[in-house]
């Protein structure tokens, strides 16, 4: 592999972490809130309103159902208003935190909605109003599971932004795409699989050693 | 006293020795009805067992007196306080002057013992070093100093249970409400989770109340006990005379287990038409006990009985004796004799048939 072709798999790489890691933040930083939101307002919850849940349960699932690809382009007027183009790693992040925020507010209401009701009773026996029991018992009781779920988000991310490289993202897909597939290159393909490999076994570690700390159950 | 008593005493206006008052409660889940309407005071500093079966009601009941669950019609009254019809947020600050514990504990895994004690202090606005402060105080009345910075994890059943203890007692409530707190430990972490419930009740005058399906709880606990059967209070009254007298069905069955009982092969050989044996019951309690009964009866009445089963019990310090005997019938007048002696000394006598078999 020449020294240009390095350069041009460690700017990938960079690119991907960039990608992955700006649209994994906002994600957890949106998805979080969308999924207390999902289990606060459900059937039995601490802020039971079925309506907005119902609401809030089908925008989610409507996002969900939009294949990646399309809601690439289909953003492309929302991008444009917010990074100022439609091209490039940054523009992006848009489309990408915008797919992951509902697939994560899934992921953390599973785990949300595992905690113990007689936590949540206890906590209201104890005089606690719903903001304590946010903060106090449904976060740090489903605090394992919303750092796995986010492991496995940011995974998935690595491997949505593939297709980003439609909208000139660039990313290690992308690379492995026009050089590897379309120009024959297999030396370019193989080192972009064991990077990604690398990387994604690299995540996994650092979200399983963090679930480890902080798992007392 | 007795039901008909306390139930005139509910109706009466709030005393200042209440700290909980019950009138006419009534919950109903669906069609079938949780509380059918049930009256009831709990008096500062005692310590009151309410017992059931499953499904009884009593979780409900329970769950009402803290607002975990709403009434549908009623009164409850917490320190002279009514309380239904308040909204979540009304709740939330007296919720503050009652603690509960729970059947499984219920700690928060992601704190540590010295952090959930200090939960409801956090709660209250208490600065860190004063919550932990009290908390140390706290472990160190539950006898956990040493588990202060562990989870709850690695804690046993009982450790995690005086863990609930020391958090219910935290914000030094006027109330301790226990919903089962014994019910998934060993019998000996039982006694010794209740003799700690006990020292406080005495150490603090806390007053307590406890719903459990376990006679060996109340008759080890409680000051007074309530029965509750299909969401109505059937019996209430000082636990031994409860004990000595029980009156509902319900009551006699849940006490089966914990009275002494005619032995089975007895039992089962009993028959309603006379035999050589007549088997009599015997029940006594409180001072009519206390005398030397078997004594004397064998010297007014000599050979005219035969000890076949009992003992004596006491609960609060009272004696509670149940006894079995075989009266012969070869002298026809004997069992008569016999049964007017021990009436004439207080005993209530039941008699349960005949033996035919024994020699």
């Amino acid at each position: 592999m020449t020294p240009i072709m390095l350069e041009l798999l460690f700017r990938s790489l960079w690119e991907t972490i960039l990608m992955t890691g700006a649209s994994g933040l906002i994600s957890l930083v949106a998805g979080l809130p969308l999924g207390l939101a999902l289990v606060a307002t459900s059937r039995g919850g601490i802020a039971e309103k079925p309506w907005l849940n119902s609401l809030l349960g089908a925008i989610v699932n409507g996002f969900r159902s939009v294949p990646f690809i399309i809601l690439l382009v289909a953003l492309i007027p929302l991008t444009r208003l917010i990074v100022g183009t439609a091209l490039g790693t940054w523009a992006a992040i848009v489309p990408l935190a915008i797919a992951a925020t509902p697939y994560y507010a899934r992921i953390a209401e599973v785990s949300l909605r595992e905690v113990d009701r007689g936590l949540i009773d206890a906590v209201r026996a104890m005089g606690g109003n719903r903001w304590t029991i946010i903060r106090e018992v449904l976060v740090p009781e489903a605090l394992p599971g919303i750092i796995s779920g986010f492991t496995v988000t940011l995974v998935t991310l690595v491997g949505a932004s593939a297709m980003a490289g439609a909208i000139g993202a660039g990313g290690l897909g992308d690379l492995a795409i026009r050089y590897g597939y379309q120009r024959f290159e297999t030396t370019v393909m193989i080192a972009v699989v064991i990077v990604l490999i690398i990387l994604v076994c690299g995540i996994q570690w650092l979200g399983d050693r963090l679930v480890a700390r902080l798992d007392h159950k | 006293m007795n039901s008909v008593v306390s139930a005139s005493a509910a109706a009466a206006l709030p005393q200042a020795d209440e700290v909980v008052r019950l009138k006419d409660v009534k919950r109903r889940f669906g069609t079938t009805p949780a509380l059918d309407g049930v009256s009831l005071t709990v008096r500062k500093g005692e310590i009151l067992g309410i017992i059931g079966r499953s499904g009884a009601g009593k979780s409900t009941l329970i769950r009402c007196l803290n607002g975990l669950e709403q009434t549908d019609s009623g009164e409850i009254h917490i320190e002279g306080r009514s309380i239904t019809g308040l909204s979540e947020k009304d709740l939330q600050p007296l919720r503050r002057r009652i603690g509960m514990i729970f059947q499984h504990f219920n700690l928060l895994s992601a704190k540590t013992v010295e952090e959930n004690v200090a939960l409801p202090l956090k709660i209250e606005g208490l600065g860190k070093t004063e919550r932990l402060k009290r908390a140390a105080e706290l472990l160190d009345l539950v006898g956990l100093s040493d588990k202060a910075k562990a989870y709850p994890s690695s804690l046993s059943g009982g450790q995690k249970q005086r863990v609930g203890i020391a958090r219910a007692l935290a914000a030094r409530p006027a109330l301790l409400l226990s919903d089962e707190a014994t019910s998934a430990l060993d019998p000996e972490t039982t006694r010794s989770i209740l003799a700690l419930l006990k020292d406080i009740n005495r150490k603090l005058g806390l007053t307590i109340l406890l719903i459990t399906h376990e006679m060996e709880v109340v008759r080890s606990v409680a000051d007074r006990v309530a029965v509750i059967d299909a969401g109505r209070i059937v019996e209430e009254g000082q636990v031994w005379s409860v004990f000595a007298d029980p009156q509902a069905p319900i009551t006699q069955s849940l006490l089966s287990g914990i009275r002494p009982q005619l032995p089975d092969t007895i039992a089962a050989r009993l028959s309603r038409v006379a035999g050589t044996e007549q088997i009599l019951s015997i029940d006594m309690a409180g001072p009519a006990a206390q005398g030397a009964l078997f004594a004397d009866l064998s010297q007014a009445l000599p050979q005219s009985f035969r000890l076949v089963h009992g003992g004596i019990d006491h609960i609060q310090d009272q004696p509670v004796a149940r006894f079995f005997i075989a009266v012969p019938t070869r002298d026809a007048a004997l069992p008569e004799q016999v049964q007017n002696f021990l009436k004439a000394r207080g005993a209530r006598v039941e008699v349960l048939g005949y033996d035919a078999n024994h020699a």
